[in-house]
């Protein structure tokens, strides 16, 4: 992996997560009925963070959970690696709740559009929102994010990179070259 | 099947089992796969289960049942294989009478084939469908000591189970009449008991198998009574264990022959969990072996 460019260092990190804490808060007028659904791998940490950062301005738990959106992606049969499976891990009744689904890097929007599918598949959730640390442009799909933490315009060519700490030792956003 | 491959399956079937457990039990992970189920030979669970895992799989599924005595085995076979290849399917899930007709069709074919049981030799889900009940229940294989009793000459589960627990480091033993054994099966380094009392006391569970009635010749027992009363896994045996011993059993069951009734609706019996787990294994399965790119398995 050879890095271009530091878009977000360790303390940016903090303060945009902070700052989505209090979007989604804002937004939702409270913790009261939101659950934040993290897309695994790294939206999975981000989840995680984020429910820490909201129950220190709430003082209030809030449900969290995690999708694994391999069994509803559109990609399967085009793929050449075997896919892996981590499992879906959602333990509240989404119906009737303010989802926030939580992804690193917004791109063509098929993960979401995936993520979507299996949500409906759970239950009957009030509202989805979509909340993602960079916004990258180049969407194939009709979808956009309710709360972004940073908007990187990039040529396909690059690639983006949202690195946490628990899986890479940092918290950071890089932009990095494109391994094809 | 070597040991990351069985833990693969495992781990997986673990995400199957929350999908069984969800609202809408269907994901749309085989959308415009077919898979041909074919039936050599009378099955009701097991086609159930695969046909069940593959239709929550969202895969188009044909059923391809063929009675089974009436099917001359090699000349056959090889035909139908050809048609199932012009018919286009992807995948194959084959019963059949005949040990190794999986394994010859996946030579022919180009389609992925699973094995759903071949004669006397092997019943690969099944196995692994054991597997994943029993690490549900202890928490792992690795060390447990695992008996199986019954007629194991006849029993393509008890091949693929000693295959399977030995690679995950289970200790095994065998029970049963001098008749149902098949001889230098210790050859595979199981243990091998004639006195169920003795072999109940070593186990931490014991997989029963049924008595295949419809598969022997001539009688290799004297009479189903003096069976039960030797080999039957009642509850009165199991108390004098002096430890809980969890019961598996493949079904379907001839109750108070291998197994008493009490003994296979008490609360040590993995029975039910055993048939959930295992559309889930078969879904584990179908999902590695139908999104994996390669020419051809078994």
């Amino acid at each position: 992996m050879k890095i271009k460019a530091k878009i977000i260092d360790q303390n940016g990190f903090a303060r945009t997560l902070a700052r989505l804490a209090h979007e989604i808060l804002e937004r939702n007028k409270g913790a009261e009925s939101i659950g934040l659904i993290g897309i695994r791998t790294r939206g999975e940490h981000l989840a995680r963070r984020l429910a820490k950062k909201i129950a220190e301005i709430e003082h209030k738990e809030v449900h969290v959970g995690y999708l694994d959106i391999t069994l509803y992606r559109d990609d399967l049969r085009h793929r050449l690696d075997q896919p892996e499976l981590k499992g879906t891990d959602i333990r509240f009744d989404v119906t009737g709740k303010d989802l926030v689904l939580i992804d690193d890097v917004l791109y063509t929007g098929r993960t979401v559009r995936a993520a979507l599918d299996e949500l409906m598949d759970l239950g009957r959730p009030t509202s989805i929102q979509l909340a993602v640390m960079v916004d990258r442009g180049h969407r194939e799909l009709p979808i956009k994010a309710d709360f972004v933490g940073k908007n990187i315009p990039t040529s396909t060519g690059e690639e983006v990179r949202v690195l946490v700490e628990e899986v890479d030792g940092e918290d950071a956003v890089v932009i990095v070259e494109g391994e094809d | 099947m070597p040991r990351e491959d069985i833990e693969l399956i495992l781990e997986t079937t673990s995400s199957f089992r929350e999908v069984l457990e969800r609202p809408i039990k269907k994901v749309p992970t085989l959308q415009g796969k077919t898979i041909v189920n074919l039936f050599f030979e009378s099955s009701t669970r097991t086609r159930t289960s695969f046909e069940l895992a593959e239709r929550r799989l969202s895969a188009d599924v044909v059923n391809f049942s063929v009675a089974g005595s009436s099917v001359a085995k090699g000349e056959t076979l090889k035909d139908t294989a050809r048609n199932i290849e012009a018919m286009k399917v992807d995948m194959v899930v084959i019963r059949h009478p005949a040990a190794g007709a999986p394994h010859f069709l996946s030579r022919v074919l180009d389609a992925v084939i699973i094995n759903a049981g071949d004669g006397a030799h092997e019943h690969p889900t099944q196995a692994l469908l054991d597997m994943y009940s029993l690490r549900e229940k202890f928490g792992r294989i690795e060390g447990l000591r695992v008996g199986i009793v019954g007629d194991l000459s006849h029993s393509r589960v008890a091949l693929s189970n000693i295959f399977g627990l030995k690679t995950m480091g289970a200790l095994v033993s065998v029970c049963g009449p001098a008749t149902l054994i098949p001889r230098g099966i210790e050859k595979l380094g199981v243990t091998v008991y004639h006195d169920l009392d003795k072999m109940i006391c070593n186990v931490d569970a014991l997989n029963v198998l049924r008595i295949q009635f419809e598969r022997h010749g001539e009688a290799l027992f004297p009479s189903v009574r003096e069976y039960h009363l030797r080999y039957g896994v009642t509850r009165e045996r199991l108390d004098k264990a002096g430890h809980a011993v969890t019961i598996l059993h493949p079904g379907p069951i001839n109750r108070d022959v291998e197994l008493s009734a009490d003994v296979a609706d008490s609360e040590h019996s993995l029975i039910l969990q055993q048939v959930l787990n295992g559309v889930a294994v078969r879904m584990a399965v179908l999902f590695l072996l139908g999104t994996a790119h390669h020419e051809s398995g078994s």
